[in-house]
C-alpha cells in the first residue's frame, strides 16, 4: 500500500499558541500524516531570568519570586525556597509553622491536581465538565488561600523562619467543610473518567514510560509514582514533620497516562487525609520564629527539596555572607519531567501526543523561569 | 378515522390546510404560474423561519449552552433577556459586527465560496421532512435517498473550507473530515437500507404512516439501525465522542481554524441546522414521526413531532456534555470492523423478516413478534462480534497501588488487564 500511497512528512507546530500546550509551549511535531516521527521541544517563550534577578534582591524579598514559577502551586514554592533559607541560616521553625505549612501545601497541590486532573481530561476530549466539576472545588481552596493570605494565586505566605500571618478566623471551619465536597468531586470524576471505555481507550497504553526509563530520566512526581516507582519526598527526605502523618504513596500499574491520571485523584485522596490529621493536632505556639529582615546567612550551601505537586521541586542557594544569595537556582519537576516528552510521543499519533503532554501536567512558568 | 383534523383553514392542527388555502386563493385570482412561485416561498417560511431557526437559536444555542452548563455545574447564558434567552441574538448581532478574516495566504474565493455551500443544503433537507400527515413540502417518493444525498454535501463545503484556509490545523480538519464521511456513510446507508426493505417505502410521510399503521414504532423493530444511525450520524455531525474533525485540543478548530466573524457564524449556525435535520430524520424513521398512538388526533402533529426532534436532539447535548473523544484510528476500526459487518448482518435478518412477514397470514401483529425478535437479537449479535474481534470487557483499575514506604519500583503481583487497545 505505502508503494501506491506516498505520503511526505512535513512539520506542524503544536503551539506557542495551542488550547493544548497549557501555556506558551511549544512543540515542532514531524508528522506522517496523523503518526508522529519526531517531536522537538521549543521553551523559553516565558523566560523571565529568575535565577539572576534573585542575586539582586534580599533572602525575604526573593519569595515572591517563587510564587511565579509556578504559578498553580505558590504555596508549595515558597515552602521550598524557604526551607533552603532555612537549612542555610540554620533557623528552626516552630511546631505551629510547621503545621501550617502543611496544611497549606498539602490544600496546594490538592488545587493544583484539581487543575491537573481536569486539563488531562480536556485533553482526552471530555470537553470541559470535568474540569469545571474540580474548578468548583479548586475555587473553594483559593478561597481559603485568599482568606488566610490575602491572594488566591500568587499568596506570598510563607516566610523565613514560618508563615506571615496567623490563621484567620474560620480558617478551620472552612477547610473542614470543603474535606466532603472535595471527596465526592474526586469520586465524581473517578466515576465519569476512570471505567470510561472512551477514555481508557485514549489513555490506556499510551505514552507509557517503563520505570526505569522513568528513573534515568530523574522523573519525579506522579510522573514517576506511574510507572510503578514508590518514591515521595514526603517519606524519603521528610520535612516540616511530614513522616508524624499517616499516607500511603499512590503508585500506578505500566506507567501509562491512565496511570498518571489516577495516582492524581489518588494522591489528593491522601492529601485530604494529611489536611485533616493536620487540623486535628494543630499546635498552639507562635507561628514564625523572629528572623532579621536583612538575613545574613553564613557562608556555604544549601539545598532543600519538597515534593511539590508535580515532583521533586529543589531550590539550591549559595550564601557569600551577603544580603542577597550568591547563587540561586530551582530544580523545576516540569522541566525534567518535560524531557521525556520525544519518547512519548514519536510513534502515536497526534492526539496521542496531547494525551501525553497533558499526563504530564506541566506549568511553562516553571519550566522557562 | 385516521386524522381529526378538519379542512379548514383555521384548522391549527394541520397547517397544511393553510398554505392550501392561501394557493387556492392566488390561483383564482392570478395567472395560474404564480403558485408554484409562492408554494416554495411557503414552504420555506414553514419548515425553516417556523421551525429550523427557531430550534437553531433556543434549543440549538441556547438551550444547549444552558444544559452544558448544567452539566458542568455553572450557570450558562442568564444575561441577555429573561433567563438569558436572548443570548443567540446577542450572539448573531456580534458575529455580524466583527471581522471576517481572510489569511493572505488562503484561497480567497474558496474561503468564502465554502459557508454559502455549507448553509444551502440544510435548507433543501427540510423540504422531504412530513411535519405532519399532510405537512411535508416536498413529497419526493425517494425522499429517504435525497436525504442521504444532500446530508452528504456539507462535507464537500467543510473540505473546501479546510483546503482553501491555507492552514495545516485546517487541512487535518478537511481531510479527517472527508474520511470519516466516507466511512460512517456506508454503515449509515446500509442501515436505513434495512429501513427500507422492511417498510417496503422510500417515501419519509410512508415510513411515518407505517409505523402508524402498526401502532409500534421503528426503534423497537429495528434497534440495531438506531444505534448505528445515532453513532453514524453523530460521527459525520462531528458531534462531540467523535468530534475528530474540529477536535479543539488537538488540532484548534480543524476546518474552522482560519473563520471568523460571520462566515464563521454561518458554520457554526448550520452545524447545529443539519444536528436538527438529523434529528429530525431520525423523529421521523425511528421514533415515529408525526404519530403518537393516537396522541396526534389532540395534539397537533407537528408538535408531537418537534417535540420528538428536540427530545433526540438533547441526546447529541447530552453526550456531548460527558464523552471523551475516540482518537481518528479508532474512530474508522470502528467503522469498518465493527459497525459495518452487523450493517450487513441486520440486513440479511431483516430481510428474512420481511420475507416471513409476506408469506405468512398474521397481519400487522406479527411486527411484534418481530420486535421481540430483533432486541434481543441485536444485543446478543453486538456482544458476539465484539467478543469475535478480541474485545473482552474487563475491569481495568480505577484506583492505584498504595505503598507503605518510599523505595524502589514495586514489581506488579499479577500482569496488568485490559492492555492493547
Amino acid at each position: 500500500m505505502s508503494e501506491i500511497v506516498q505520503s511526505e512528512p512535513f512539520v506542524m507546530n503544536i503551539g506557542p499558541q495551542h488550547p493544548s500546550t497549557h501555556g506558551v509551549f511549544r512543540v515542532k511535531a514531524t508528522v506522517d500524516g496523523e503518526r508522529v516521527i519526531d517531536a522537538e521541544m521549543v521553551i523559553g517563550y516565558l523566560h523571565r531570568s529568575m535565577e539572576k534577578l534573585a542575586e539582586e534582591r534580599t533572602y525575604t524579598q526573593n519569595i515572591p519570586f517563587t510564587d511565579r514559577t509556578d504559578y498553580l502551586s505558590s504555596m508549595s514554592n515558597n515552602l521550598g525556597y524557604c526551607l533552603a533559607v532555612e537549612k542555610l541560616a540554620g533557623i528552626e521553625v516552630p511546631p505551629r509553622g510547621q503545621a501550617i505549612r502543611v496544611i497549606m501545601a498539602e490544600l496546594q497541590r490538592l488545587a493544583s491536581h484539581c487543575m491537573g486532573a481536569g486539563a488531562f481530561a480536556n485533553d482526552t476530549g471530555a470537553w470541559q465538565t470535568p474540569i469545571m466539576w474540580f474548578m468548583r472545588e479548586r475555587e473553594k481552596i483559593l478561597d481559603i488561600f485568599e482568606m488566610t493570605s490575602g491572594a488566591r494565586l500568587t499568596c506570598n505566605y510563607m516566610r523565613i523562619g514560618g508563615v506571615a500571618f496567623e490563621l484567620p478566623e474560620g480558617f478551620e471551619e472552612e477547610v473542614r467543610a470543603l474535606i466532603g465536597p472535595l471527596r465526592q468531586t474526586i469520586a465524581d470524576g473517578e466515576g465519569l473518567l476512570s471505567g470510561n471505555e472512551i477514555f481508557l481507550a485514549r489513555a490506556r497504553n499510551v505514552a507509557v514510560i517503563p520505570p526505569d526509563m522513568a528513573v534515568n530520566a530523574s522523573l519525579s512526581g506522579p510522573m514517576l509514582r506511574g510507572s510503578g516507582v514508590a518514591w515521595d519526598i514526603r517519606k524519603a527526605d521528610p520535612y516540616c514533620g511530614y513522616e508524624q502523618y499517616d499516607f500511603d504513596i499512590p503508585i500506578g500499574y505500566q506507567g501509562d497516562a491512565y496511570d498518571r491520571f489516577i495516582v492524581r485523584l489518588e494522591e489528593m485522596r491522601q492529601s485530604l487525609r494529611i489536611v485533616e490529621q493536620a487540623l486535628d493536632g494543630l499546635p498552639g505556639g507562635p507561628h514564625s520564629t523572629e528572623v532579621p529582615l536583612a538575613l545574613r546567612p553564613p557562608a556555604g550551601e544549601a539545598y532543600a527539596r519538597i515534593e511539590s505537586p508535580r515532583g521533586e521541586l529543589g531550590y539550591y542557594l549559595v550564601s557569600d555572607e551577603g544580603p542577597s544569595p550568591h547563587r540561586f537556582h530551582i530544580r523545576p519537576p516540569s522541566l525534567i519531567n518535560l524531557s521525556v516528552l520525544k519518547e512519548m510521543t514519536v510513534g502515536g499519533s497526534i492526539a496521542d501526543a496531547i494525551v501525553a503532554l497533558g499526563s504530564i501536567d506541566i506549568v511553562v512558568g516553571e519550566i522557562d523561569r | 378515522m385516521d386524522n381529526l383534523a378538519t379542512d379548514h383553514w383555521y384548522d391549527f392542527r394541520d397547517l397544511a390546510n393553510l398554505s392550501r388555502v392561501i394557493l387556492e386563493g392566488i390561483d383564482k385570482v392570478a395567472p395560474y404560474e404564480l403558485a408554484y412561485i409562492v408554494a416554495p416561498i411557503i414552504g420555506f417560511v414553514a419548515a425553516f423561519v417556523i421551525f429550523v431557526l427557531p430550534s437553531q437559536l433556543f434549543v440549538g444555542v441556547y438551550g444547549e449552552r444552558r444544559i452544558i452548563g448544567r452539566i458542568q455545574s455553572r450557570r450558562g447564558p442568564n444575561r441577555v433577556g429573561p433567563f438569558g434567552l436572548l443570548q443567540p441574538v446577542a450572539d448573531a448581532l456580534k458575529l455580524l459586527q466583527k471581522e471576517a478574516l481572510t489569511p493572505k495566504v488562503a484561497d480567497r474565493t474558496l474561503m468564502w465560496a465554502a459557508p454559502v455551500f455549507f448553509v444551502a443544503p440544510a435548507v433543501l433537507l427540510f423540504a422531504v421532512i412530513p411535519f405532519g400527515p399532510r405537512m411535508v413540502f416536498a413529497d419526493v417518493p425517494a425522499g429517504l435517498i435525497f436525504f442521504i444525498a444532500v446530508s452528504g454535501l456539507p462535507v464537500l463545503a467543510a473540505f473546501i473550507a479546510g483546503w482553501s484556509s491555507n492552514n495545516k490545523y485546517s487541512l487535518y480538519g478537511a481531510m479527517r473530515i472527508v474520511a470519516m464521511s466516507v466511512s460512517y456513510e456506508v454503515p449509515l446507508v446500509l442501515m436505513l437500507l434495512c429501513v427500507v426493505v422492511f417498510t417496503n417505502t422510500m417515501s419519509l410521510p410512508g415510513i411515518v404512516w407505517f409505523q402508524k399503521d402498526v401502532d409500534l414504532w421503528l426503534i423497537f423493530m429495528q434497534p440495531l439501525a438506531f444505534v448505528v444511525y445515532f453513532i453514524a450520524v453523530s460521527a459525520e455531525l462531528n458531534r462531540t465522542p467523535t468530534d475528530i474533525a474540529e477536535a479543539e485540543s488537538e488540532i484548534v478548530a480543524g476546518y474552522l481554524t482560519e473563520y471568523s466573524g460571520m462566515k464563521w457564524g454561518l458554520f457554526y449556525g448550520m452545524d447545529i441546522g443539519y444536528a436538527l435535520a438529523a434529528s429530525a430524520f431520525a423523529a421521523t424513521i425511528f421514533l415515529g414521526g408525526w404519530s403518537m398512538w393516537g396522541l396526534e388526533q389532540w395534539v397537533p402533529p407537528w408538535v408531537i413531532f418537534i417535540a420528538k426532534t428536540h427530545l433526540f436532539y438533547m441526546v447529541f447535548i447530552w453526550t456531548r456534555g460527558t464523552l471523551p473523544r475516540l482518537r481518528i484510528d479508532q474512530l474508522m476500526g470502528f467503522a469498518w470492523k465493527f459497525l459495518l459487518p452487523l450493517a450487513v448482518v441486520n440486513l440479511f435478518l431483516v430481510s428474512l423478516e420481511r420475507l416471513w412477514w409476506s408469506e405468512s397470514d398474521l397481519g400487522g401483529g406479527i411486527v411484534f413478534v418481530i420486535a421481540a425478535i430483533n432486541v434481543p437479537v441485536s444485543a446478543v449479535a453486538v456482544y458476539l462480534w465484539a467478543r469475535f474481534l478480541g474485545y473482552k470487557p474487563e475491569r481495568v483499575p480505577t484506583r492505584p497501588r498504595l505503598a507503605r514506604e518510599a523505595g524502589g519500583y514495586v514489581p506488579l503481583e499479577e500482569p496488568v488487564i485490559g492492555g492493547g487497545k
